[in-house]
């Protein structure tokens, strides 16, 4: 291994320890995330201040998350010194936003950071829309343990960054949308019962007026792909963080609720139907010879529901998570050892879910 | 449509339940709502939510000129109408009134609930704040070719490195 970005490390497996835990529901809840907005005393915020600034902003951020005992072994990136293949495939973990790596042609603002914990998907971005945004990331429903995490991590860097805080507004933030907690949790969550059975718009709509909000795969304003949404709060002032978890996990907790009760209905109104939709995309996926992403994403969803249904023996439901990972484009290009256009990574991926789902055992 | 529950209010909150596989409607009014355990709260994306507030109806709006712009960043009340974005913790303090109210629309409330802070790390230096603020407003008067704004400002900014 060679490094070729001035002393940045290389991207490993940073931020995937997540796929080694099933964790509560693993079967219907992909994964946890909860994230903290901080900014820090003294300093314009990121989209107002100066490279100079943010240059400043992002080296004492440095120090401070190498301090931080709770990330135990702690990589920072620049992401401007990271190159584009690189970016997209932090993106593609779901461990830097858009806003950070920038658009394809302007690439990230002078200042932009990641620092990452090497064991765990723990860690913040430097002067994203705030000047740090700490996250972490778990396997399946497990929002309190991710907010645990988080809060020690939060303690750390606030004893040795001064945060902007006022009495009445609680922690500042860029957009008044984030100020008070700065918390926003979600959870990433599988619901093909619900589209099937046409109950999701009603779920989702009724949730809106619930305090809560919903997107697609990548965030907002993105499109719903392979029957996975992303559930998060939308307030985060005029509560505790522990009411505000509390809060989303009950009301998560009655998604999976409906959600079981449509996988019911649908074994007990159509089982041959619904047999067939996951035989059909489970055989599709062992034996495709060019996959696109939104392709594989619908068919690995069947599988992911054949499983939870016990219609499929294998594989198990980590190794589904896992493919929806590595199997994407940048990813895809990192393994190759190379640049794929679309129809190279069309084939590769086809050929990297066939070997995935053979060596996960045959049926 | 009124409420389902009470008869008396309107209907705002659409309740779906189901119970031993069969989903049930119910058209609830937000004080219902609320008895029933379910909160009521905003309704779409927080950033439309946001600019939704920002614009106001006519005679609503909360960020009118009047205001004056923050005494460190320099971001004016037209600003944070135009990208929702504020420009420095201070701006906090400078639109407090109108924050305030804005707070209470999209969060319900204005008062932060969560984690105290107490400071341990050392304070941000005023000095230095002042000269990233006077450096910032020089770089933005460059852009702009206000040359005349940049020299004084060039000069205020000798004036402090010179003093520290």
């Amino acid at each position: 291994m060679t490094d070729g970005s001035a002393g940045a490390p290389l991207i490993g497996t940073h931020g995937l320890d997540w796929l080694d835990e099933e964790g509560p529901d693993g079967d219907i809840v992909v994964s946890s995330r909860v994230r903290l907005a901080r900014n820090l005393q003294g300093y314009s915020f990121s989209a107002h201040a100066t490279g100079e600034e943010r240059e400043a902003l992002l080296e004492k951020a440095r120090a401070a998350t190498e301090a931080a005992g709770v990330l135990e072994e702690v990589d920072f990136w620049e992401i401007s010194r990271l190159d584009p293949v690189d970016r997209l495939l932090l993106l593609e973990r779901r461990l830097v936003s858009k806003e950070l790596t920038g658009g394809p042609e302007t690439g990230p603002r002078r200042g932009s950071g990641l620092a990452l914990s090497r064991t765990r998907a723990l860690g913040m971005m430097v002067n994203e829309e705030d000047h740090l945004r700490l996250q972490t990331l778990r396997g399946g429903f497990q929002l309190a343990a991710a907010w645990r995490d988080l809060d020690q991590l939060d303690e750390e860097i606030g004893a040795r960054l001064p945060y902007a805080f006022h009495q009445e507004f609680g922690f500042l933030t860029s957009c008044p949308t984030n100020v008070g907690t700065g918390l926003r949790a979600s959870v990433f969550i599988h619901l093909p019962g619900l589209v099937l059975t046409r109950q999701i718009r009603k779920v989702l709509e009724g949730m809106g007026q619930l305090g809560v909000t919903y997107r697609g795969l990548y965030g907002e304003g993105s499109r719903i792909v392979g029957n996975l949404f992303q559930i998060s709060n939308q307030t985060t002032l005029g509560k505790t963080e522990e009411d505000l978890i509390d809060q989303l996990e009950r009301l998560v907790g009655r998604v999976i609720g409906y959600e079981k009760q449509a996988r019911a209905v649908l074994l007990r109104e159509a089982p041959n139907v619904l047999e067939d939709k996951v035989w059909r995309a489970y055989g599709i996926l062992c034996h495709a010879r060019s996959l696109p992403f939104e392709e594989m994403m619908n068919l690995l969803s069947g599988v992911r529901l054949g499983i939870s249904l016990k219609l499929l023996k294998t594989p198990r439901v980590d190794v589904i998570s896992r493919m929806m990972i590595h199997a994407q484009t940048a990813h895809l290009a990192r393994a190759a050892g190379r640049r794929l256009d679309e129809a190279d990574a069309d084939a590769f991926r086809a050929s990297y879910v066939r070997r995935a789902l053979n060596d996960a055992g045959s049926h | 449509m009124d409420c389902e529950n009470c008869g008396e209010r309107k209907a705002t909150i659409t309740l779906t339940e189901i119970e031993n596989n069969e989903m049930r409607t119910l058209n609830l009014c937000s004080t219902c709502a609320t008895l029933k355990g379910v909160a009521a709260g905003g309704g779409s994306a927080p950033m439309a939510d946001l600019l939704a507030h920002l614009g106001g109806s006519a005679g609503d709006n909360l960020f009118d000129e009047a205001g004056g712009a923050c005494e460190y960043c320099g971001t004016g009340a037209g600003d944070f109408r135009k990208s929702g974005r504020l420009g420095c913790p201070q701006c906090y303090a400078q639109f407090h009134r109108q924050l305030r109210a804005l707070l209470r629309r999209i969060h319900g409330s204005s008062q932060h609930m969560g984690k105290v802070y107490v400071s341990t790390a050392p304070d941000a230096d005023p000095e230095q704040l002042r000269l990233s603020t006077l450096k910032r407003r020089l770089e933005r008067a460059v852009e702009i070719e206000d040359f005349e704004s940049a020299a004084d400002l060039r000069d205020a900014i000798h004036a402090l490195t010179e003093v520290s």
